[in-house]
């Protein structure tokens, strides 16, 4: 992407006769279409180069301190130089753990996507339990504003110990991390459904079932999905820590083996990979957020 | 006594919370005919909005009973249709769909799915809503969803239509449009509708009796005007007849001088 921008910026930079680049920018007369695209193309323009300047002043500066202190973490240009195998062949699978960066990831994404899942299904509904039942709420809410607070790596000795096995504790782990938000927030949406939308449902004599699907789960479904959203982020966090542990193929696990080969150039290749899988995640979920809830937050 | 086709008897209402008990209505007793239009005028405050919801059973009386058509209210139901200030269209759901949830529900052991879906189509065209029949409530603007809303009332077939405040969000022009629509609808398919508003002209306009609330606590009807005049009425035909000028004239003479607004001391 970097390397992309720059090239554009210097493209009028060689030595060709001027008069073919300049009538491009704001044409006298331009069609509508040309106009329209002008437009996007500079809307999308105003979108795309602040982060990447903001990344660019990062790696100056970052090369610049790297390399008047030789004995901290290693420059951009010495990364690049390290770790330009792991870098440019994500794919590559010379079995037993060592794998390209995208098997790793996508070994940890099929944990999320397990852990992730449960966690959805049991936390709306009890999300939906606490939220819409004043005594359940009583005796769940206060073990729940407990149990939350529990950080993700400490279960992992608990759901070793209760489960013996590797893959389902990791599995636990992020069941556990993910579900507070999810059940915290359904909570919130399931108590915030209008009165109005309750007196519709009344008027109409929905049955409970009915109310439940046509009134309470729409009317909830933005919480849901913040919770949601929260949720994913925080498992992703939990599964890196767990796979440290754990061992076997994950990103988390390929984090902490090269630590111990003292590889600090393809971590930190590793951890852009985290960075930018959660990122496409948390994206990932609000936008199914988007699609299954239009308009219902908008009266 | 309950010969009249929806019956409030003697009711009152007391709400008890954190113990302060307040009295909001008391010995409120009114007899609507089958087919009457009914308007409930009174200040901000005076409990009109508690009464329609005491009809509605979406709140439970205190003292005295509801009585629709030989049956006490004990609950909501879609026999009481109610059409709220705020339209509640579920905004999840289609125009359409909207007014079809209560289509289904009151209709789904007795009419087949097309003709559900004929009746839905018929009722959205009776508000002239056909046409925005996929929108989202989201999408069109506040008359047009209170129209829904009123078309969502009339295809449940109620009993009694009631309407709470139901123009009061809009604009005085699309108000006014409003207004001829449920008069037009009033005159051809003759429901019994119990309206809440504040707005002289429009409870003149188009009732047939003034139910006029005196102001709480324990709020009370404290007067009831007959508005004589002859149907179909068109707004620049009647506003000058001197039964108009009358009615009006009574109105605002006791919404000032036997039951004035609330002080704001009060308030």
């Amino acid at each position: 992407m970097a390397l992309r921008a720059v090239s554009m910026d210097s493209q009028p930079a060689p030595a060709k006769p001027p008069a073919e680049i300049l009538p491009m920018p704001t044409p006298k007369r331009p069609s509508r279409l040309v106009a329209k695209l002008g437009e996007a193309a500079l809307e999308t323009l105003g979108v795309v180069v602040p982060p990447l300047v903001t990344l660019g002043v990062i790696l100056i500066v970052w090369e610049t301190l790297a390399v008047n202190m030789p004995a901290g973490l290693p420059a951009p240009s010495m990364i690049w130089t390290d770790s330009r195998q792991l870098i440019l062949h994500p794919f590559f699978d010379n079995g037993g753990v060592d794998k390209g960066l995208f098997w790793h990831a996508l070994t940890s994404l099929k944990r999320v996507a397990i852990g992730f899942s449960l966690a959805a299904v049991v936390g709306i509904a009890l999300g939906v339990l606490v939220g819409s039942s004043r005594l359940a709420h009583r005796g769940l809410d206060p073990i729940f504003q407990v149990l939350r607070t529990v950080p993700p790596l400490a279960w992992l000795p608990i759901s070793l110990a209760a489960l013996h096995q590797a893959n389902p504790s990791a599995l636990f782990v992020i069941f556990i991390t993910a579900i507070w938000p999810v059940i915290i927030n359904t909570a919130v949406g399931v108590r915030n459904v209008p009165e109005d939308y309750r007196n519709v449902g009344r008027v109409l004599r929905l049955s409970p079932i009915g109310y439940f699907f046509k009134i309470l789960l729409p009317a909830a479904t933005p919480y849901i999905f913040t919770g949601l959203r929260i949720g994913v982020g925080m498992s992703w966090l939990a599964i890196v820590a767990s796979e440290m542990l754990l061992g076997g193929v994950g990103v988390g696990f390929f984090i902490w083996d090269q630590y111990n080969a003292s590889r600090i150039s393809d971590i930190i290749v590793a951890l852009v990979w985290v960075g930018l899988v959660g990122f496409a995640l948390d994206r990932f979920v609000a936008l199914i957020g988007r699609i299954v809830s239009r308009g219902a937050s908008a009266g | 006594m309950s010969k009249a086709y929806l019956s409030i008897e003697n009711v009152g209402v007391t709400f008890k919370g954190r113990g302060v008990v307040s009295e909001v209505l008391r010995g409120v007793e009114l007899q609507v005919e089958k087919g009457e239009f009914v308007s409930i005028i009174g200040h901000s405050g005076c409990g009109k909005s508690t009464l329609l919801n005491l009809v509605a059973g979406l709140l439970p009386v205190s003292t005295g009973a509801v009585i629709v058509d030989k049956v006490a209210v004990e609950q909501p139901g879609p026999d009481r249709a109610v059409v709220f200030q705020n339209h509640s269209l579920l905004p999840w759901l289609s125009v359409y769909e909207n007014v079809r949830l209560g289509v289904d529900q009151v209709f789904k052991g007795t009419r087949s799915r097309a003709e559900r879906h004929d009746w839905t189509l018929h009722n959205l065209g009776l508000v002239q809503m056909t046409h925005a029949k996929d929108k989202r409530p989201s999408e069109i603007s506040g008359g047009m969803k209170q129209r829904v809303g009123i078309a969502r009332a009339l295809a449940m077939e109620p009993k009694v239509l009631l309407l709470d405040e139901p123009f009061g969000a809009l604009d005085a022009l699309t108000r006014a449009n409003l207004q001829d629509s449920v008069m037009e609808i009033h005159a051809k398919l003759g429901n019994t509708v119990l309206m809440i508003t504040h707005d002289v002209d429009e409870a003149v306009l188009l009732s047939d009796r003034i139910v006029m609330m005196s102001n709480g606590p324990a709020a009370t009807i404290g007067q009831v005007l007959k508005v004589d005049l002859p149907r179909p009425r068109r707004r620049l035909e009647v506003d000058m007849l001197p039964a108009y000028v009358a009615a009006r004239h009574a109105v605002v003479a006791f919404l000032h001088e036997r039951a004035p607004g609330v002080r704001v001391a009060a308030a």
